[in-house]
């Protein structure tokens, strides 16, 4: 594995073995010392063309733990002000001798266009390029699931379960990097969002689609559910609206206690947060014990480690 | 000379003869615990522990036995292909105040137990820490040596050593062979 | 393919050209005297021979959709480079977009243009004028003012945006038939592919690309044929990418409507598929489609249903093409990879002949943009001699460091091509011989 781009790239036993690692990772979050000496010497530079303080600190923390050195680099320049375009910052790092670069974007396919553009050499890690993919937010999601509902989970998948995942997909990375993580894994996938949220052109990804949350309760013993953050602005602006009230939407997909409550007993909700408490989930479902929201911020800590033990450890020329 | 150099009896008496070593040199068994090296100081650890508990009233072998993966601290990652990493479990009773004896198979470079003198720095503050080996093939690059040997094997460095365990590979041996470079451990 | 060349006269010197395939059918020489096609008797003993032999000779092509940057966008191109590039690629004739800075909506402007090519002298650039002032699709602009001036201005189009008003697109379609104007349409519904990057489709869901769907540019198609139809004008629709686009125009010819179509070398060649390199080299207005949308573009040519290939021949300077797919501009360059494209689409494929290809690449433009007193005429004793000589076995590898365009943003790069134009005759001058320019040099 050179690069982390994206989930359909990963392959069951790359992303079983970056579930272990992850693991034992974790294991060593609860020592004395959490610091391992693993990458002294290392640079990782977060570059972040998008502000996401939840996930640089999360990669920079993963970084820190294994001794590496981390600069952090807020790219100017959005969709709208190019600024410093993203070959000129990729010499720039270039120059600094990054050895891995985790990239959040605005734009997607940017990851994609450094690692394969002849502008520098390091490592590339997405950490989420606009509605394409987030792949480290996926693998935390996997193993958080496969700690909950996979019983000795070491060396496994997940194979036989059923996850729902409920809102935005027409616009998410996360869910685009979960339905192929997660198939590839051995979950059953199932989309839960107004047909206006759904892609076109999805006929070909395996996943059963359903247009709102009572069915898909209904129709499946779902293990997990999965919320994501529905932008409020975005969804119901003026002309462009794709559900007609954020209240017609809390009816129709969101989680709350009477829904969470005709879920199996054993079933888990996440969400990749920021929450929008009282639009796609109700603060009963968001703090009831079923909730591993909390817990995947740390186990998004132990998943990052191990992307970039496994990225940046080894010899350079096996790489 | 290359061929099997220990067999079965030879293991289980070099094994037997460092478990009374351990207590002689600590008085008995009260603060040891043994740390095995993955993959095969492992299963040699739980079986001096269990050597020990059949002369020590008292010492609950599987209590004070754990493992301790080194990967992670190790300084040659980056001439290496990804290595897994392994699992640290370290004895129910703690390693803080204890004697800690080291684990691993075979004795090299000294590399492997220099990471793991790191690896345990990290988990906590043991009294002491010794190193007890299957064999000590010699070419220390450095200064490190074994408290508890079973065996000296004079090699070359073209020479390569393996064990071979039960636990691991259904037989007990060590065998020499020639071969380029050698176990770094 | 070489020319003995031994001195250097004047251009307008004779030539005979030798052991080519007069539109791709029977093998005779073809002699240019004062810039027309003469009997080769008439040739004197002194002409320069041009050895065509296993060539194709075509009339000059003429492309009705080339963006020449001038003024405004000289970094990206300029009349002069663009006319290299059309030389190069085999065009006598271009028809040059209106959205350059300031916007070709007035008389002086196009006067430029044209003034600006006629000095150059590589080839005639037409300016189009556009349809409405500064492209914002709110004012008709003075489309009789350009009609009458020197340029002769006869195609309007605000291409690059769609004129979206039903209204101005009515009154425009109606005020050209004064002068026997076009109006030709960039067909984009503006509110469907508000943020669109690429074709809306399985790559597109795959890639996380906000979509542009097909329905975007076929419903502005049918309204625009109806509309055409209703007022009893003349509408062009440019770079047709979709099956349901062709089906249209095919529906609205056969009710006599009088619609001409256009589809571009590179949607004929290439898929939506090309996007999942994030490239934005294959970023282009409007995007590459599906395998089946090819199929069905190269159904239309062969047909008659779309009536020309129009290259849409546009450069972006480096800056905007070595950037994110989002940030980046629409559009490839494509005069010079025509013949070679076009080539390996359809006459490679035995949907076309050469007599076709003269068709869509020479005559049917050239009667669209009204110019075909000048371009697009037989290959035949006294025409004019506007001639281009191709040779369909000349396969080579697309290299965008070696193009004439002062961009580089060509799809092709990498690719191989089955054969190119190899010299191209505008009134009797060589404009392309023997991989140079100009001749008197």
């Amino acid at each position: 594995m050179r690069h982390l781009l994206g989930t359909p790239q990963l392959s069951r036993d790359e992303a079983i073995q970056i579930l272990d690692t992850a693991a034992q990772m974790a294991a060593t979050q609860e020592r004395e010392v959490r610091k391992l000496p693993t990458l002294r010497g290392k640079t990782v530079v977060n570059l972040f063309f998008e502000d996401s303080t939840r996930t640089r600190i999360s990669f920079e923390a993963a970084a820190k733990r294994l001794s590496a050195d981390v600069i952090n680099f807020a790219a100017k320049g959005s969709s709208v002000s190019k600024g410093e375009s993203l070959k000129d910052t990729a010499l720039t790092l270039q120059a600094m001798g990054a050895d891995a670069v985790v990239v959040r974007h605005w734009a997607s396919g940017a990851p994609q266009q450094l690692a394969e553009a002849d502008w520098m050499h390091g490592h590339v890690i997405n950490a989420g390029d606009g509605t394409h993919q987030h792949p480290t937010q996926a693998l935390l999601d996997a193993f958080t699931a496969r700690r909950h509902l996979v019983a000795d989970p070491d060396g496994k998948g997940l194979d036989g379960l059923k996850i729902g995942i409920v809102g935005d997909i027409l616009h998410s990375r996360v869910a685009r990097s979960n339905v192929w993580l997660l198939t590839t894994l051995g979950a059953e996938v199932v989309f839960v969002a107004p047909p206006t949220l759904v892609p076109v052109g999805i006929d070909g990804w395996p996943v059963t689609v359903h247009h709102g949350l009572d069915e898909a309760i209904e129709a499946h013993d779902l293990d997990a559910l999965m919320m994501l953050r529905v932008q409020r602005e975005r969804m119901t602006g003026g002309g462009s609206a794709f559900f007609p009230s954020p209240e017609e939407y809390t009816r129709l997909f969101g989680l709350d206690a009477d829904r969470l409550g005709r879920l199996p007993e054993h079933a888990i909700v996440m969400h990749p947060g920021p929450m929008n408490r009282g639009l796609e989930i109700s603060a009963e479902a968001a703090d009831s014990p079923r909730s591993v929201i909390v817990e995947q911020v740390a186990n998004g800590v132990a998943v990052r480690m191990a992307v970039l033990y496994l990225l940046l450890a080894g010899e350079e020329s096996a790489a | 000379m290359t061929g099997t150099l220990l067999g079965a009896p030879d293991i289980s008496r070099a094994l037997t003869r460092i478990a009374h070593e351990i207590l002689e040199r600590n008085d008995g068994a009260d603060s040891v615990v043994l740390l095995g090296i993955p993959t095969r100081g492992l299963p040699l650890a739980e079986r001096i522990a269990r050597k020990i508990s059949e002369v020590e009233d008292g010492f609950d072998a599987s209590a004070r036995c754990g493992a301790l993966d080194i990967t992670m601290y190790r300084d040659d990652l980056h001439k290496q292909p990804i290595r897994s990493i392994g699992t640290t479990s370290v004895p129910s009773v703690g390693i803080d105040d204890q004697v800690v004896v080291l684990v691993d198979d075979v004795l090299h470079t000294g590399r492997t137990i220099r990471a793991a003198l790191d690896a345990i720095k990290d988990l906590g503050r043991p009294r002491a820490v010794q190193l007890a080996v299957l064999v000590d093939r010699g070419h220390r690059e450095l200064p490190i040596r074994a408290d508890f040997v079973g065996k000296n094997l004079p090699t070359s460095r073209s020479e390569r050593v393996d064990v071979h365990l039960t636990e691991i590979e259904g037989e007990d041996a060590v065998i020499l062979t020639n071969g380029r470079g050698g176990d770094d451990a | 393919m070489s020319a003995t060349v031994q001195n250097t006269q004047p251009t307008h010197r004779p030539f005979v050209i030798t052991g080519a395939s007069v539109y791709g059918e029977e093998v005779r020489d073809v002699a240019v005297v004062d810039g027309l096609i003469v009997p080769v008797a008439e040739a004197p003993a002194d002409a320069i021979r041009v050895d065509g032999t296993g060539c194709v000779l075509l009339p000059g092509l003429v492309d009705l959709h080339t963006h020449l940057r001038e003024p405004g966008r000289e970094d990206a191109e300029t009349i002069e480079t663009g006319s290299r590039a059309a030389a190069k690629g085999g065009y006598t004739g271009v028809h040059a977009m209106a959205n350059t800075n300031p916007v070709s909506d007035t008389a002086g402007v196009v006067e430029q243009v044209w003034s600006r090519g006629r000095e150059i002298g590589l080839v005639d650039v037409f300016p189009v004028g556009a349809v409405t002032v500064g492209l914002k699709g709110e004012h008709l602009s003075e489309m009789g003012a350009m009609a009458n001036s020197k340029a002769r201005v006869r195609g309007f189009s605000d291409d690059g945006v769609c004129v979206y008003d039903p209204v101005i697109m009515r009154r425009a379609l109606e005020y050209v038939k004064t002068f026997d104007g076009v109006i030709i349409q960039h067909a984009q519904d503006l509110r469907l592919t508000e943020g669109s990057q690429m074709h809306e489709g399985p790559v597109s869901a795959d890639l996380g690309l906000a979509g542009w769907p097909a329905v975007a540019e076929e419903s502005i198609i049918a309204r625009d044929a109806l509309l055409a139809g209703h007022v009893g004008s003349r509408v062009h629709i440019q770079h047709l990418t979709t099956k349901g686009g062709v089906n249209i125009v095919r529906w609205a010819k056969s009710l006599g409507y009088d619609i001409t179509a256009e589809a571009t070398p590179h949607h004929l060649n290439l898929s939506h598929e090309e996007a999942r390199s994030y490239d934005p080299r294959f970023k282009v207005n409007p995007p590459l489609r599906t395998d089946e949308d090819i199929e069905a573009l190269r159904e239309g040519l062969a047909d008659g249903t779309i009536d020309i290939v129009g290259t849409d021949h546009a450069p972006h300077a480096s800056e905007d093409k070595d950037c994110e797919w989002a940030a980046a501009s629409f559009g490839m360059i494509g005069l010079e990879t025509a013949v070679g494209a076009v080539q390996a689409a359809m006459v490679d494929t035995g949907r076309m002949t050469w007599r076709d290809v003269a068709r869509v690449m020479s005559e049917a433009p050239a009667r669209i943009g009204r110019v075909e007193h000048l371009h697009g005429r037989p290959i035949a004793d006294g025409e004019p001699a506007n001639l281009t000589l191709i040779d369909p076995k000349a396969a080579y590898v697309v290299e965008a460091s070696t193009m004439a365009s002062r961009s580089r943003n060509t799809p092709f790069q990498g690719r191989e091509l089955p054969g190119q134009a190899v010299a191209t005759f505008l009134r009797g001058v060589p404009t392309y011989l023997d991989a140079r320019f100009d001749q008197t040099l």
